[in-house]
């Protein structure tokens, strides 16, 4: 097959869910049976389509392959010259075996949504909407540049963000979606901060091109702390999707959304695809930033499993389960076990998804026999509420616990091999830089998750139903349920990876995913290749010993507590009740945040818009009325406002007492101390009263009044004269008398 | 390309004119006439937008030659041999487009289109409503096509009257305080533009062709070439205080259109009271004019002051991002809500031109036409609602998914278009305009902080979302009717324009590339700054 086929195959797969979308949308309700034959069947087309792509570039083609496109030209960009965007996609090992992951998950979901959404109120939307997922979910791993990878990135969250609320009525669905969507884009906003530095350096968003300067000795903004701010950023879009501490929180709330989604987008797929992008952006993370990652990982694997072993409902254990699974893969790219934590990835998503959809069964029966009884109010996903379904469900409980054997970490199955490999480059790790906390956590962590997950499948399977009358209506699921459930559980076997069922090294997929080569500069260098891999080798043996310790260790107490009740649980939650509490409740994660977060920006908002109605248009308002107060007096918008006016009648006053100062001042400087006070006087009443009775009322009383002033005195001294005027000499005398005295004393 | 003696320019831009007289010649009670008229004048100034988006020649730069222009129309307008003390007084109707200008053309067209058919519910004087509308667009269209300061002055005025009378006639319980508020805002910007103006009037000449003297000009061009500035005249010379002090003049009188913070206040209120169609031209059109008035005239004319005064003008742009997502936030009726995400969605143009360089200037002129775009589209939305409920209380709604499929469909669009979604086109303005601003040092911070107001957005356009589409649906809107034909034939198109763009929006960057690339050019040369980011 050429390789030109092989990327019209591969840009087929992609597009083929898309197509599935649209026609779903727009005509699934006039499709027969919601067209959900269609939406399978395509997927279907997609994954044998994809298994083609992924044999033959495994087996024939070499290097990677690429197809890119110019997507918008700037033109010829003054300094730089010209500057293009090029998007496109890549077909190498890693995206090769990340189609076909996704693509047998999402066909798998597909099929086993048949069964157990049927007669919903919105199937064929569901259908559609598991198709644009898919197709966002392609877009992240075909991608060859961090644009596009954005924009998947987003897309899923979109697609999760209609799932989860798929059962959008109830408010609790409503609210997790919206939550899911958020939360993401934080650390979305961290990514593309990420991204933002590289573009701003290399102007590209290939990661060849980019990886390819680097390793030239290119380097982000010129300077080695912000390599490393780069990788740790674009890492938070991994802290997001893939649930890690601190942006955990809205996986457990996702659960909201229909089962099968449970398995596809927040098990398998998308929860994921943080693993993957920190497994496509390798070559550039150095050894600070991988610490960090690798941190993240183990406090969010600790976390996550703590808080798993005191949740009764079955998703919620799962949920919490996936977060520390997540955590383990994040925790093993961290150290540099490259090629463990994809395998863990992969090994991950058929086992996860197993679960859920094996939950899924469980849940559909518990609903049934509920619905049956007409019981409304016991919750068919609480364990407490189960037990002994083994007998009814054969099936589902033979998958379930191969899937649990596969994630604790027994021989023979993939989760053994994958895990292990995980464990054991983390006491590499350990050996290489001392941080030896990491290894511990991860051992830790593995008894724990053998513990809760036995805890749960005893307390679903084992034992005696809690109630005989529905134990009656309990049945085992439909096949188009089932046989996924089937498919997952052999998939869960070590054979599929590897021929030696206690060492992958040997392996096919340690042969097609090989650690890539640093690109950073030496001295910011994690281990190299060569040393870890020596390293990693070396601590094989200890940690499968270890590992099947802790795990024995847990599956044995799970047993003695919930099978065989040499230990009660409650007597120890009692006993403990403040660390109990502390797990029931996740940590108060949620508490914090809706106090912290959401409350304080909530109550910010609250404030800004007082400040906007109050202050900003306060201010624009109060230009308008004290131009009218001008215009109109204090005392007329006393009559409104009286604080206004107040602060009008203040700002008045000072006005007046400087113009008052002002004119006091100026005669003052003619030495005229008598024109100084008075005119002081006089101009501080006149400016006063112009504040007080407006512009209006001043034009009346003083201008207008000085002018009738003048007319009146006018008048009244032409009255005078006229009177005068009466030949009366002796007032005339008098008249002149008393004028040179005024000359005579003006002139002195 | 001329009909009747005049360009395609005159045409698009006097077409609504036209129609208004003849609108004004109707009978008023022939309401159907008026409508239809009003249409087809808007439909035909949407086929000229058209021929114009065929025929331009995408090589051609613009900004500050002539040369670089298309479609001119230039004759002299206004003559007066000697004026007294003024001098000889020569002014041009001088119309030009470049890539600036091309897609607010397109955008002017789409949206006055558009706004005709979501008028057509109005019953309240409908001759005086339509008149005043295609006045409006007139103003509207003029702004954007004129190279000749006087007569951009104009029709930026022209454009005032109209918008105060469908806001204070036909607008909501306070739409007196609201119409006279955007009244008055507006005329303080303008009086600051029209001293800067004059300022750049008396400082500028350049010799008349037929007679070689030297005279006065409101040619934007000519301001836009140092040379030109007569010795010892008020803006002579480069980063000197008073060329300063005109910019910022200039600048108020734009900022109060964007409106930038502390000057968006009448936007709440203006929206909140007038009719949708006018909304929809408010946020869709009138708004870009600020933005378009920075880039056409304030850059080119002082790219001293414009490098001078970049992180204050970053800053404003970050204020305006998180102040007004975080103020949208807070809000409980809905057109309210929509109108402050405009402040927060304009604040990302304001980044992306203090990144004075390519592509933060072609993010910013994008997300001018996507934001025009996208929130016709939510303006429009909040209007079906409006005239079903009569309420825009965003508790008030709830389970509206259900209810009204089709237009919680269109609504997804347009919201999660708004938030920045991939695959829709406000993503790709947004992503640029930080992008380019992220290159530039001195701007870096503030972009990252900038940021914040992504997830921001993603919070309050869910939660409103959730507010009025999932969760129940009260008893009393039981009854409601899904989207109307009519109200589709406005909402779908713009849906188009948004998912194309998204994916490739191409086609709207390569009209522009070569006028911004110019752009960057001229203001970095004439900033006197090192290329800084590049």
């Amino acid at each position: 097959m050429s390789q030109d086929l092989l990327i019209r195959t591969a840009i087929a797969v992609l597009i083929l869910p898309l197509l599935s979308f649209l026609a779903l949308i727009f005509f699934g309700k006039r499709l027969s049976r919601g067209g959900d034959w269609l939406g399978t069947s395509i997927l279907f087309v997609c994954l044998a389509l994809s298994a083609v792509v992924m044999v033959q570039k495994l087996t024939v083609i070499e290097q990677a392959i690429v197809l890119s496109f110019r997507w918008i030209d700037f033109g010829a960009v003054p300094v730089l010259g010209s500057l293009q965007v090029y998007l496109g996609i890549t077909i190498d090992n890693l995206s090769a075996i990340m189609l076909v992951v996704v693509c047998l998950v999402s066909s798998l979901v597909h099929l086993f949504s048949i069964g157990y959404m049927k007669g919903d109120i919105r199937y064929s939307r569901y259908f559609a909407y598991l198709g644009v997922f898919t197709f966002s979910m392609l877009v992240i791993v075909l991608t060859n540049n961090f644009f596009t990878m954005y924009v998947g990135w987003e897309l899923v969250g979109l697609s999760s963000y209609l799932l989860i609320g798929h059962w959008y009525e109830k408010k609790s669905a409503a609210d997790a979606s919206k939550k899911a969507f958020v939360v993401n884009r934080v650390g979305d906003i961290g990514m593309f901060t990420g991204i933002m530095i590289l573009y701003a350096t290399f102007r590209t968003f290939g990661f060849a091109e980019i990886f390819g300067s680097m390793a030239a000795g290119q380097i982000p903004l010129g300077s080695e702390a912000w390599l490393t701010a780069a990788g740790i950023l674009i890492f938070c879009g991994a802290i997001g999707k893939s649930a890690q501490f601190p942006l955990h929180v809205w996986l457990p709330d996702a659960m909201e959304g229909p089962t099968p989604v449970s398995a596809l987008i927040h098990a398998a797929t998308m929860v994921a695809a943080g693993v993957y992008l920190v497994a496509r952006t390798f070559p550039m993370m150095t050894a600070d930033a991988l610490v960090v990652i690798a941190y993240i990982g183990a406090i969010t694997a600790f976390i996550s499993a703590t808080i798993a072993i005191a949740q009764n409902d079955i998703k919620k254990v799962l949920a919490y389960s996936t977060i520390s699974q997540l955590g383990y893969m994040i925790m093993g790219l961290g150290v540099g076990a490259y090629t463990a934590g994809f395998f863990h990835l992969v090994t991950h998503a058929m086992f996860k998804a197993g679960l859920f959809l094996g939950s899924g069964s469980v849940i559909h029966a518990m609903h049934h026999a509920l619905h049956h009884q007409h019981d409304h109010t016991t919750d068919p996903q609480d364990i407490r509420n189960m037990g002994g379904l083994r007998g009814k469900m054969p099936i589902t409980f033979l998958a379930f616990l191969v899937y649990t054997l596969a994630i604790s970490g027994v021989p023979f199955t993939s989760g053994f091999l994958s895990k292990d490999s995980i464990l054991a480059g983390t006491l590499a790790f350990g050996d290489l830089t001392g941080h030896w906390l990491i290894p511990i956590v991860g051992f830790f962590v593995a008894g724990l998750t053998a513990f809760y997950m036995f805890r749960l499948v005893i307390l679903t399977f084992f034992g005696e139903h809690v109630e005989h009358h529905r134990y009656e209506h309990i049945h085992e699921s439909p096949k188009v349920m089932t046989i996924p459930l089937i498919v997952f559980a052999i998939l869960s076997f070590f054979i599929f990876y590897s021929f030696n069922p206690i060492d992958a090294s040997e392996g096919w997929f340690t042969h097609a995913i090989e650690r890539p080569v640093s690109v950073v500069p030496a001295s910011v260098q994690a281990a190299t290749n060569e040393v870890f891999e020596a390293a990693h080798h070396h601590a094989h043996m200890p940690a499968m010993v270890l590992s099947l310790l802790v795990a024995g260790t847990g599956i044995l107490l799970a047993f003695a507590t919930y099978q065989w009740k040499k230990i009660s649980a409650d007597a120890w939650a009692a006993r403990f009740s403040g660390v109990y509490n502390f797990l029931l409740n996740k940590w108060y994660f949620d508490e914090l945040y809706d106090a912290v977060v959401i409350g304080g920006t909530l109550a910010f908002t609250r404030f800004l818009r007082w400040f906007d109605n109050t202050i900003v248009d306060g201010i624009v308002n109060g230009t308008a009325s004290w131009t009218k107060a001008v215009v109109f007096g204090y005392s007329d918008h006393a009559k409104e406002k009286r604080l206004s006016a107040a602060a009008f009648l203040f700002v008045g006053t000072i006005v007046s007492l400087l113009v008052a100062y002002w004119i006091g001042q100026w005669f003052w400087g003619r030495g005229e101390v008598t024109s100084a006070i008075v005119m002081a006087l006089v101009s501080f009443a006149l400016t006063l009263y112009f504040f007080w009775s407006g512009a209006g009322g001043f034009d009346r009383n003083v201008v207008d009044g000085l002018v009738n002033g003048v007319g009146y005195f006018s008048s009244f001294f032409g009255i005078l004269f006229q009177k005068l005027q009466t030949g009366r000499v002796q007032t005339y005398i008098a008249f002149v008398i008393f004028g040179v005295m005024v000359l005579f004393y003006m002139f002195r | 390309m001329g009909f009747l003696g005049l360009g395609v320019l005159s045409w698009i831009t006097f077409l609504p004119m036209v129609g208004m007289l003849i609108v004004l010649l109707l009978p008023k009670d022939n309401k159907n006439a008026i409508r239809w008229t009003s249409a087809i004048v808007t439909g035909l100034q949407l086929v000229l937008a058209v021929f114009i988006y065929m025929n331009f020649n995408r090589g051609m730069a613009g900004i500050n030659t002539q040369e670089g222009f298309q479609f001119i129309e230039k004759a002299t307008w206004i003559d007066i041999k000697s004026a007294a003390w003024f001098g000889r007084v020569h002014i041009d109707y001088f119309m030009g487009i470049d890539g600036l200008s091309v897609l607010m053309v397109i955008l002017t067209a789409i949206i006055s289109f558009i706004a005709v058919f979501a008028s057509w519910g109005i019953e309240k004087s409908v001759k005086g409503y339509f008149a005043l509308l295609l006045l409006l667009v007139t103003g509207m269209m003029g702004v954007f096509v004129s190279l000749d300061f006087f007569l951009f002055y104009v029709f930026w005025e022209v454009m005032l009257l109209p918008m105060y009378f469908l806001i204070g006639v036909w607008g909501g319980p306070r739409r007196e305080y609201a119409a006279i508020k955007f009244f008055l805002y507006t005329l303080f910007g303008s009086v600051l533009m029209l001293l800067a103006m004059i300022a750049l009037y008396f400082s500028v000449s350049v010799a008349d062709p037929a007679t070689g003297e030297k005279i006065h000009t409101f040619n934007m061009l000519a301001m836009m070439n140092p040379a030109n500035f007569d010795a010892g005249s008020l803006l002579a010379g480069m980063h000197t205080w008073w060329r300063y002090l005109a910019f910022i003049a200039l600048f108020i009188g734009f900022a109060i259109k964007v409106p930038i913070f502390p000057f968006h206040t009448w936007l709440p209120d203006a929206h909140v009271e007038a009719p949708t169609a006018i909304s929809v031209i408010l946020a869709g059109v009138l708004l870009k004019m600020g933005t378009y008035g920075i880039l056409r005239i304030s850059f080119p004319i002082f790219p001293d002051a414009t490098s001078y005064y970049q992180v204050p003008l970053a800053i404003l742009g970050f204020i305006n991002i998180v102040y007004g997502a975080l103020c949208a936030m807070a809000q409980e009726d809905f057109k309210k809500l929509i109108a402050y995400s405009s402040v927060s969605h304009m604040g990302i143009v304001i980044l992306g031109m203090a990144a004075l360089n390519t592509q933060g200037i072609t993010g910013a002129v994008m997300q001018m036409f996507n934001h025009g775009t996208i929130t016709a589209m939510l303006f429009l939305i909040v209007g079906v609602i409006y005239d079903r409920t009569h309420t825009r209380g965003l508790n008030d709604f709830g389970g509206l998914m259900n209810q009204m499929p089709k237009y919680a469909g269109i609504m997804t669009i347009a919201f999660f278009a708004a938030l920045g979604l991939p695959g829709l086109s406000g993503f790709i303005s947004e992503a640029f305009s930080f992008l380019g601003a992220f290159q530039v040092p001195q701007i870096r911070v503030i972009t990252i902080v900038s940021t914040v107001g992504i997830v921001l957005t993603a919070a309050y356009m869910l939660w409103t979302l959730q507010r009025v589409f999932l969760g129940t649906l009260p008893e009393k809107w039981k009854e409601l009717t899904d989207i109307n034909g009519r109200e589709l034939f406005t909402l779908v198109p713009l849906a188009i324009i948004v998912i194309f763009l998204g994916i490739y929006p191409s086609p709207a960057i390569d009209l522009m590339t070569s006028a911004v690339n110019t752009l960057v050019d001229v203001v970095n040369k004439g900033g006197g700054m090192a290329m800084i980011g590049q």
